[in-house]
């Protein structure tokens, strides 16, 4: 007798959503047989390096190359001069300014790209880079916004009239040479007006460091211009391959069709490569000069010093509240330290990105924010580093602010989120600062968080261990961290959100093939995300086809359908919805297919896991395999032979994870070591396609957080030199440091989206900083800590101790 | 971070290592590991027209234990320090502080002679040679010398070995009494904060001898005898403890870089030593 296949077993054949399904992707990476750019190797591929200012701020006297040409295997060397003609030695950034793609009469920062030497190979170009000889006057460097903005001198001539006034900036009126944009949202009278007349006011100045999302792979590319065809072809690291195509054409003036841009496989992004750099186009530059491909790959330091940095925030806030606790409004000032060129990737309308999520999760009735973006001497980027638009920087300040307001309260700071969550009778919720959430249940989150650490016994220990310490007995103090986050991700609906004027739509086309299996082309791109596994997964479940049958393509722009590419998170929630569409629409069709095979009216089969049954007659039916067998090869009236889709999709709105995070950390006041006892992550992004790929972005997002919180920075001299340029001081944790992490969940999904997903990839960053700081704060705050700023290194942290005369 | 082109050399006899160091002067230089050398080499702070490898060199490496005095082949690893079962009964504080240097990757390339060669004030082999009033031994033109731990360094990468000399080999006695290697660093694969390297001998209840060196403190290791002094005699309570850490205090110089500030690296040198004393002590 055959066992019989029950409908569970189906369910489970298509490996589907929910299924923690092994990823597809790691076979060919734990075997090394992954195609990064640096494996791309052509026929006559020559070699790119750069020659990079030693200085933060100089003018250059004099270029000589003629030592360096002189080096046998040396092709070209590239300076602004060499560009020029073509219009190219400066190019337009993301936001809006525009950056010097090799330095034209002035450097602006440590490492700016200065020439671009092309060798036969890396070793050569490296040797001609030394030869170059670059004559520099140095001048007076700024490091620091505030200074930035009282300093006579003016760090970009090129944004100053001739008659010495100052232009409107792509974000309006400026009101310094050094000055980027002046951004505001809310209502800053009647702010004002709360917290003037508040009963409790609380108070913080923190500064989130700058630091960087150190990818793995650092960044490259490789141009190879075929002169016969008129084809450009440009492999990259590029977070964004339709951007690049469409960018690389508005720049060279070549046509859309004949630039084939390709993302092979990516070693990690977190928006470091997100943004265009000069290497991208000197590369493309120098195929064009010498007519083979040439490759450009920089190295770690190279990337660390001059590649998309994160963060550099100076923020100011005030909170007030009743005495009960109920916050009344939130004051945000903020002054951004953009370095020097404003190469932020930020959507066109919010030169901040979304730092307006600044109210958090919290029901704050009115708000004000108001950011100044800066130029200084240091690298240009600064969205990066799974940030999702300066959500980070958000979520930490008003985690931060809690914190400062319960000490002003003398509460308890769980129980003062719980007094202020936006509850979820709310939703959807109108933010003070403009936001629609579309969904949360904050406080069950909460309460299950609070509930698995052992809230109230924690603090009981904690006391406990206070009174050691005032009795001498220990030299270890403990600090409970909290955090509770709302994350906006998913850009975006396209009438808020575009980049250049490029909409933040995406994209999925489907091809099934005629023996029920399918290819999948999406405009996003992974850099270690696992799309191949999870986008499968959703269209495996709309299809009916097991996801094992289903191969997923991305990144490469002659054949992906348009779209922009992944970061901020929004991969899942804009094309894992445009997949979900597409798929919907392959079932539209199959449907009727079905229904012609079966003998039935259209609306008389219903689908079922795998196959359309015929209404109240199960066992009649077909499968989506011979669906799709018939819809190649058997002639069905009124039909199309063929079975695919596309969908372009806008999402209506943007989708709103949230989070519940505690960390249990043991401080030695003495060296200032922090010991990580406990990490509990609770994380709420809708419906779960793949709990164990999302847990595997979970640890590595919590893992960047516990980085950025405890050590890692990109730190500048007084006069601009980069401090943290290899990985001996720039901190990059191993398993060693890493604690092991709890994660758990509620699921709440999102009403807007096709499947109910939120997207999750930088959650546990955007809550895990806060959380990590927290708990060194908290652990101080019995001893009259209020805020003390990251990185919570060890010297930092003896520093606090030793402030708040913890040594004596 | 690619370094300038070299010629690349693997003699199989120290003549052939020591014609070639003659030959090219201060434009040679030996290769044990390159864990120290490479990283330099790469970031073009070394420029090394001529690279000398010592692995094609038999007898450099292994580690002897014969009437109370300890060998140690130059070439000796890291890793073969931490898996030398006769080794760490000898002197434990040898496996104690290998294990705190660098990660497991490094350890395995890393040599013993290539750390205390070396010369940076990161590297915590040569404190703790100090500490063991270590001697190495080495060759050149003339032939065989000795020069002991206490006397070798000069300051940052500038010892008494001169250029075209090769290091063979450590020894020092078997030691006695109670060690302890205690280092704080930020992370794994980080030099030191502050490290210290402890031997205690007791007798009747009291230290008898006392030896303590500290490492990335200063341009060299300190050896910090009057610290060591300040513990004979006592019975390595809290003010002998104290003691000792200001002499020490007295001896060390650091500066100021990543790791923080001169007061902070004063105030972790005291405790680190502190620790390391009381540990060492528990152990006489
Ligand atoms: C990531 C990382 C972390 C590290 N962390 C630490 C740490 O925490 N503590 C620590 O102590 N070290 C650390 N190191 C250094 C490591 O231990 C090196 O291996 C060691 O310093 C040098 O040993 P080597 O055999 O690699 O020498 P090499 O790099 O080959 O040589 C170093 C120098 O010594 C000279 N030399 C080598 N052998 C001889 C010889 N026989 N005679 C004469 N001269 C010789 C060479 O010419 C060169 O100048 C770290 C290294 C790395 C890469």
């Amino acid at each position: 007798m055959k066992d019989e296949v029950t409908r569970e077993d189906r369910v489970a054949g298509l490996k589907g959503l929910g299924c923690s399904r092994k990823r597809v992707e790691d076979a060919r990476f734990t075997q090394g047989k992954g195609n990064y750019v640096d494996d791309i190797k052509l026929p006559g591929m020559l070699h790119g390096d750069f020659v990079r200012s030693p200085y933060a701020h100089a003018r250059i006297k004099s270029i000589n190359i003629d030592a360096a040409m002189a080096l046998p295997g040396v092709t070209a060397v590239l300076t602004a001069k060499d560009l020029e003609p073509l219009g190219l030695h400066w190019m337009p950034t993301l936001a809006g300014d525009k950056q010097m793609v090799l330095a034209d009469g002035k450097v602006l920062f440590q490492g700016q790209e200065v020439a671009f030497v092309v060798a036969a190979d890396r070793y050569i170009a490296a040797d001609a880079v030394e030869l170059v000889e670059v004559e520099y006057e140095e001048l007076e460097v700024i490091v620091n916004p505030f200074k930035s903005l009282q300093s006579d001198v003016v760090l970009r001539e090129d944004l100053i009239a001739p008659d010495g006034s100052i232009p409107n900036g792509a974000h309006g009126p400026r009101k310094h040479p050094n000055h980027i944009f002046t951004w505001e949202a809310g209502e800053l009278e009647a702010t004002n007006q709360v917290i003037d007349n508040a009963e409790v006011v609380a108070e913080a100045e923190m500064y989130y460091h700058r630091t960087h999302p150190c990818p793995l792979e650092t960044c490259g590319s490789v141009a190879s211009m075929d002169k016969v065809n008129g084809k450009l072809t440009l492999w990259g690291t590029f977070q964004a391959p339709h951007v690049v195509r469409t960018v690389a054409s508005l720049l060279s003036g070549i046509e859309e069709h004949n630039i084939r841009v390709v993302s092979p496989d990516i070693g990690g992004g977190f928006g470091n490569k997100v943004g265009v750099y000069p290497g991208y186009v000197c590369s493309i530059v120098a195929s064009i000069v010498t007519g083979v491909p040439v490759k450009w790959v920089e190295d770690r330091m190279e990337n660390l010093m001059s590649t998309a940095f994160a963060r550099d925030y100076w923020m100011k806030g005030k909170i007030s509240a009743t005495k009960e606790g109920k916050i009344t409004g939130l004051h945000c000032h903020v002054t951004a330290d953009h370095g020097a060129f404003d190469a932020c990737a930020d959507p066109t309308k919010f030169p901040a990105g979304f730092m307006n999520i600044c109210t958090g999760s919290y029901d704050i009735p009115v708000a004000y924010l108001g950011v100044d973006g800066v130029y200084t001497n240091k690298a240009p980027g600064g969205v990066s580093y799974r940030c999702s638009f300066r959500v980070t920087e958000a979520v930490y300040f008003i985690e931060r602010m809690i914190e400062v307001l319960a000490i002003e309260l003398n509460m308890d700071p769980a129980e003062l989120r719980s007094i202020n969550f936006i509850k979820k009778e709310q939703f959807p919720y109108t933010a003070a600062l403009g936001w629609e959430y579309d969904s949360g249940d904050y406080q069950t989150a909460w309460d299950k968080a609070l509930l698995a650490v052992d809230y109230k016994g924690l603090r009981a220990e904690q006391a406990e261990r206070v009174a050691a310490f005032k009795r001498g007995e220990t030299r270890k103090i403990m600090g409970i961290g909290l955090s509770f986050f709302t994350e906006i991700v998913g850009a975006g609906p396209v009438k808020n959100c575009d980049i250049l004027g490029m909409g933040m739509f995406d994209s999925c086309e489907i091809r099934i093939h005629p023996t029920g299996s399918a290819t999948a082309r999406l405009g996003t791109i992974s850099q270690g995300q696992g799309h191949a596994t999870t986008f499968a997964q959703i269209l495996a479940s709309e299809i009916g086809l097991p996801a094992d049958s289903i191969t997923i393509e991305e990144g490469d722009t002659d054949t992906a359908p348009y779209g922009l590419g992944t970061y901020g998170s929004r991969s899942t929630p804009v094309a894992g919805a445009a997949a979900a569409m597409a798929g919907r629409k392959i079932r539209a069709k199959a449907q009727m297919i079905a229904a012609y095979l079966l003998e039935v009216h259209d609306d008389d089969v219903e689908f079922d896991v795998d196959r359309f049954a015929v209404k109240g007659a199960p066992e009649r039916f077909k499968t989506m395999k011979e669906i799709a067998y018939a819809s190649y090869h058997q002639a069905i009236p009124g039909l199309e032979p063929g079975l695919e889709a596309v969908s372009y999709y806008d999402p209506p709105n943007m989708t709103y994870p949230f989070g519940a995070y505690v960390c249990v950390m043991d401080i030695d006041v003495d060296t200032g070591v922090p010991e990580i006892r406990r990490f509990y992550a609770l994380d709420d992004c809708g419906t779960r396609i793949n709990p164990m790929v999302i847990e595997g972005q979970i640890h590595g997002g919590l893992t960047e957080a516990l980085a950025v919180a405890l050590g890692q920075e990109i730190a500048y001299d007084d006069i601009g030199n980069v401090k943290t340029g290899t990985l001996m001081d720039f901190f990059l944790p191993t398993a060693w440091e890493v604690p092991n992490y709890e994660t758990d969940f509620t699921v709440t999904p999102s009403p807007h989206h096709p499947i109910g997903a939120k997207g999750v990839g930088e959650s546990p960053h955007v809550g895990g900083v806060p959380c990590f700081s927290n708990a060194v704060q908290d652990a101080f705050r019995p001893f009259g800590n209020r805020h003390t700023n990251m990185p919570h290194d060890h010297w930092r942290i003896w520093q606090t101790a030793a402030n708040l005369g913890m040594h004596d | 971070m690619i370094p300038a082109a070299f010629e690349y050399y693997r003699p199989t006899s120290m003549e052939g290592v020591l014609a070639l160091l003659q030959e090219h002067g201060d434009e040679a230089r030996v290769l044990a590991g390159g864990h120290s050398l490479i990283p330099m080499m790469k970031l073009r702070m070394a420029d090394v027209p001529h690279l000398i490898d010592l692995q094609g060199i038999a007898g450099l490496s292994g580690i002897t234990i014969d009437g109370g005095t300890i060998r140690i082949g130059t070439m000796t690893t890291q890793h073969d320090i931490i898996g030398d079962a006769a080794l760490t009964a000898a002197a434990p504080i040898m496996a104690e502080a290998a294990l705190q240097i660098a990660d497991p990757q490094v350890r395995y390339m890393g040599t013993v002679g290539g750390n205390v060669a070396n010369g940076d004030p990161g590297n915590d082999m040569p404190g703790l040679m100090q500490c063991l009033d270590a001697h190495f031994h080495l060759i050149g033109p003339e032939g065989e010398r000795t020069v002991a731990a206490r006397d070798f360094y000069d300051s940052a990468y500038m010892t008494a070995r001169e250029d075209d000399e090769v290091l063979t080999a450590i020894t020092f006695a078997v030691p006695v009494g109670g060690h302890a290697y205690e280092k704080q660093k930020r992370k794994i694969g980080d030099y030191a904060t502050a490290a210290a390297a402890v031997q205690i001998s007791k007798e009747g209840g009291k230290v008898a001898a006392a030896s303590i060196a500290m490492t990335n403190l200063s341009d060299t290791p300190v050896w910090s005898e009057a610290a060591g002094a300040a513990l004979v005699g006592t019975d390595c309570g809290a003010d002998a403890i104290k003691a000792a850490v200001a002499a020490m205090l007295a001896d060390i110089d650091p500066t100021e870089d990543n790791r923080g500030p001169v007061a902070f690296k004063r105030h972790v040198a005291g405790i680190v030593l502190g620790r390391a004393i009381a540990r060492a002590w528990s152990r006489a």
